[in-house]
């Protein structure tokens, strides 16, 4: 039905697409350290060697976990597996709450404690009037 | 096939169509406006900053849209040597590029309140710049190159490149760790977005798509203007 031309030309294309995506796919693939923003405590655990880079962790704050003493707050970012302790001195963001997404950025003092510098409210996919998530808690 | 493809039959609908299509924006445009930032609810948790959405979210789509529709087009000029997909992509493009800085802007917008911070380089937001830049090369090369030949083969081969990102804007946030949160709308399974706020969003939606099939329109009609100024009478 259609020339021969025709058919070249769009067999061109897909092997272009494919080689394209597969090679976009493996630079992806090794590059994934890069790629992700953060790291989760389980990660953190697991590392074999510690880096005086600034990290990214993120989590869930664990619930009951902040407590502010004078201009410092201390909390505990879990991944309901593995845990690690974080202290931080100012501002933290309008969305930081218990049992909420967080993501701290600072540097590892050891597997257990991280000295963050800045704090970001991760929040979730999550969108619903304030009325139907008190309707929700209820159930 | 070709018959179709006269500028002039072409130019006798799409004259007298941005007229309709301006009328129709505006009602929609009215609407999503009073329904988004009036009559939504706010959220539980990020209150009345939750109206950016309305804007970032169908900026987001309409340009993933009109990049997606572009390489469509482009590739399929390519294969079977359809001058006008050419055009119809070039009239496309602007627009595109303008809600891709529209979700950009909005987001950092809405980041700063909800996360904490302007700019993350997190997949989400950065692969959502690389596609602005596609965008600008895309545009660049369409003033750049008089050739109209070598302009087809260039402007195709930058919107197959872009075209890859696209999936990756689209499951960044499900491959990696990102601070974006994850996509609230699906279509297979139920919305993490209540009624109340996703009618709005789809009302934007229509609103903006409304929007570039207007300046789609304008731009078209203004090539076809040249083309019937160079006295051809076949795309």
């Amino acid at each position: 039905m259609y020339g021969r031309k025709v058919k070249l030309r769009f067999f061109f294309i897909v092997l272009i697409l494919t080689i394209l995506a597969l090679s976009i796919y493996l630079v992806l693939k090794s590059l994934e350290e890069n790629v992700v923003y953060f790291q989760s405590p389980s990660e953190i655990k697991n590392i074999a060697e510690f880096k005086e880079t600034k990290i990214r962790i993120g989590g869930m704050v664990k619930k009951d976990s902040v407590s502010i003493n004078m201009n410092e707050i201390n909390f505990i970012i879990t991944d309901f597996k593995n845990e690690i302790n974080v202290i931080y001195s100012g501002a933290v963001p309008n969305l930081f709450e218990e049992g909420k997404g967080v993501v701290a950025e600072g540097f590892l003092k050891d597997r257990n404690f991280f000295m963050a510098s800045k704090i970001l409210a991760k929040h979730d996919e999550n969108y619903m009037p304030p009325e139907v998530k008190a309707a929700l808690e209820e159930k | 096939m070709y018959k179709f493809f006269e500028p002039n039959k072409i130019f006798s609908i799409t004259s007298r169509a941005p007229k309709y299509v301006l009328i129709l924006f505006v009602i929609v445009l009215t609407i999503g406006l009073i329904e988004s930032l009036i009559l939504s609810p706010e959220d539980y948790k990020q209150g009345h900053s939750v109206r950016i959405m309305y804007v970032h979210v169908p900026a987001a789509w309409t340009t993933l849209g009109i990049f997606s529709t572009i390489t469509l087009l482009s590739i399929f000029g390519y294969i079977f040597k359809l001058k006008n997909f050419f055009l119809i992509s070039k009239s496309l493009a602007p627009s595109g590029f303008i809600f891709n800085l529209i979700a950009l802007v909005t987001g950092s917008l809405w980041g700063k309140p909800t996360w904490g911070t302007w700019w993350a380089w997190d997949a989400r937001i950065t692969s959502m710049l690389i596609l602005a830049l596609f965008y600008l090369i895309y545009l660049l090369a369409w003033r750049i190159y008089e050739n109209k030949e070598q302009v087809y083969k260039i402007t195709s081969i930058i919107t197959i490149f872009g075209i890859i990102n696209v999936p990756i804007i689209k499951y960044s946030v499900d491959w990696w760790n990102t601070l974006h949160q994850p996509a609230s709308i699906n279509i297979l399974s139920k919305s993490s977005i209540h009624s109340s706020m996703l009618f709005p969003l789809i009302i934007m939606t229509a609103a903006f798509a409304l929007f570039s099939l207007l300046i789609f329109l304008m731009k078209y009609n203004t090539e076809l203007i040249k083309i019937k100024n160079k006295g051809l009478d076949r795309l």
